[in-house]
């Protein structure tokens, strides 16, 4: 007899099947596709789709976006953790909402506002191409609009997991002489490691892998200002399929990566990220 | 707790410089317009066009979403089989995947030359360059919005009142409606709300599956683009601060379900 707390056995199979088979058709088929099209033409065509020289010129400009924001959000999102975290002061939550602000603006908003203040015709505009400094259609809008569509990720990991581990262990290092940065260092860090690997890993894959905002700030110059995904677009619109699903694949690749990672980080780690659910 | 000064101070820092000066750019310049050309650009047929495609296919995927990511955090938290932990690892796939990537894929996938567009253009369905698409890529990016929001409330539920319904006489179906639906429903309705938001704003997976035209499968991100490759900074401005304030309204919407389930929670 079973429980009268579950579901008959065939209606069980029913449901884990419908909603495998769901699973397959919405996320496994696109992943496979990519793989496919990009080998469709041979492992040959493959290599060579990847080694052109503009293939390669966006993979140095993602990797180069990525060095740069990475380490730039890991810094500010650990800092606005501790402010949070650590302590108490007036507007705690709105500074928290604030910081969260960048999921729920729409990448191609996050880049044209980026295009009002750098543009030809933005408030820092004139002054910019007066000291003849380069920012809008060039690498470092491509930084900037990178690094504000990634800013919440390291910090919404963090300021729910320091939240949950509370202050006593930093007082009390406090209160034996450490100052503030020994605290930081020895006594802070060690706990939110793998939260802060956690965040990295999602900052790092939003930052190779973002589309709208750059491509409104990139100016599509090819082998210059084109990301991998930009990159894919270029290839995509001139019908060169292999090509665009061989730098996709790539993408892909490093999705597939991330997201191992992350599953292990969740298993083995289950009790240093508790505090946010996973 | 030493460091608030200079944590907060370059968290404030960051915060003005990175967001709030780009905001403030786009909400000054569209005031700058003037109320009478902004409602002119704003709401151009063209643009109430987009606005109906981007809101009502996100409004569709969520729907969708809801249902399906419902269906698959149900058989995560209760069931056991071979390949679990995979298919939950793969849940989270839309949030790591390039959105261009998932564009191109979908979009070869569909087409009627694609392994599930060229069946069913036998059967003279078209899904790939239709609005349809545009519901299509955005159920793709949506769905582990749904399942990862209801997915920890639902394994949080404790059995006991179940047993109790049961023990009451009340079949699987009743208790399910009556007793499970309305203590997931505030997560469920979060999730919905994450997966529209984000599929109002969602540019990268769909300009590919969507065919682009005008008044019909252009959604407002892309006339977005449109506008600022005429350089028409006004038109570009002025849509993007409508979609600003739909963001911010729908974001105090979340913030509101969430406050009021904790306060709910917290008085039980």
């Amino acid at each position: 007899m079973r429980a009268a707390t579950t579901e008959p056995r065939g209606v069980r199979g029913l449901l884990i099947l419908l909603a495998l088979g769901w699973l397959g058709l919405i996320i496994l088929l696109p992943l496979f596709v990519v793989f496919t099209e990009a080998l469709g033409k041979g492992a040959g065509a493959f290599a060579t789709a990847i080694t052109q020289p503009d293939a390669i010129a966006s993979i140095k400009l993602t990797l180069l976006t990525a060095a740069l924001v990475v380490p730039f959000n890991c810094l500010f999102g650990t800092a606005a953790a501790w402010a949070v975290a650590k302590h108490d002061f007036r507007g705690r939550d709105l500074l928290v909402s604030l910081i969260d602000l960048p999921f729920s603006v729409s990448p191609v908003v996050a880049g044209l506002m980026f295009v009002l203040l750098f543009g030809a015709n933005g408030w820092f505009g004139p002054w910019l191409m007066a000291h003849g400094i380069r920012i809008m259609f060039a690498v470092p809008a491509i930084v900037i609009a990178t690094a504000f569509v990634t800013f919440p990720y390291v910090a919404r990991e963090l300021i729910p997991l320091m939240t949950a581990q509370g202050r006593a262990e930093e007082e009390a290092a406090l209160t034996l002489g450490a100052n503030g940065l020994q605290t930081f260092w020895h006594v802070t860090l060690p706990n939110i490691r793998w939260g802060l690997l956690y965040g990295v890993l999602l900052t790092n894959a939003r930052a190779m892998g973002e589309f709208g905002a750059v491509s409104v700030v990139s100016g599509h110059i090819r082998g210059l200002t084109n990301t991998m995904p930009l990159h894919v677009e270029v290839l995509y619109n001139e019908y060169n399929f292999v090509g665009a699903f061989a730098v996709a694949s790539l993408l892909a690749f490093l999705a597939l990566v991330t997201l191992a990672a992350k599953t292990v980080l969740e298993w083995r780690h289950h009790d240093a990220l508790a505090a946010n659910g996973h | 707790m030493p460091g608030l000064g200079l944590t907060l101070g370059m968290t404030l820092l960051w915060l003005g410089l990175m967001v709030l000066l780009p905001l403030a750019a786009v909400i000054v310049r569209s005031f700058g317009l003037g109320p009478a050309h902004f409602a002119e650009v704003a709401f151009s047929a063209r643009a109430l066009a987009a606005y109906r495609l981007s809101f009502g296919a996100a409004l569709v995927a969520a729907g969708v979403n809801a249902l399906f990511g419902l269906l698959i955090a149900w058989v995560l938290v209760r069931y056991d089989f071979p390949g679990k932990r995979l298919a939950s690892a793969l849940v989270d796939l839309p949030f790591a995947l390039p959105t261009a990537v998932a564009g191109i894929a979908l979009t070869a996938i569909y087409a009627n030359t694609g392994i599930v567009g060229r069946p069913l253009a036998m059967l003279g369905i078209k899904l790939a360059y239709t609005q349809a698409g545009v519901v299509l890529a955005l159920v793709f990016i949506g769905l582990p919005f749904v399942v990862r929001t209801v997915e920890p409330v639902l394994a949080d539920l404790g059995r006991d009142i179940e047993e109790a319904a049961a023990t009451l006489g009340a079949g699987r179906l009743a208790i399910f409606r009556r007793v499970l639906l309305p203590e997931i429903a505030p997560a469920l309705l979060t999730g919905f709300a994450l997966a529209f938001a984000r599929g109002v704003g969602e540019y990268g997976s769909v300009i590919f599956i969507a065919g682009n035209m005008p008044y019909s499968t252009e959604i407002a991100p892309l006339l977005i683009v449109a506008q600022l490759e005429q350089f028409d900074y006004e038109g570009a401005t002025a849509i993007a601060a409508v979609m600003l304030a739909v963001s911010f309204a729908l974001l105090a919407a979340i913030n509101l379900i969430q406050a009021r389930e904790r306060t709910w929670r917290n008085g039980q």
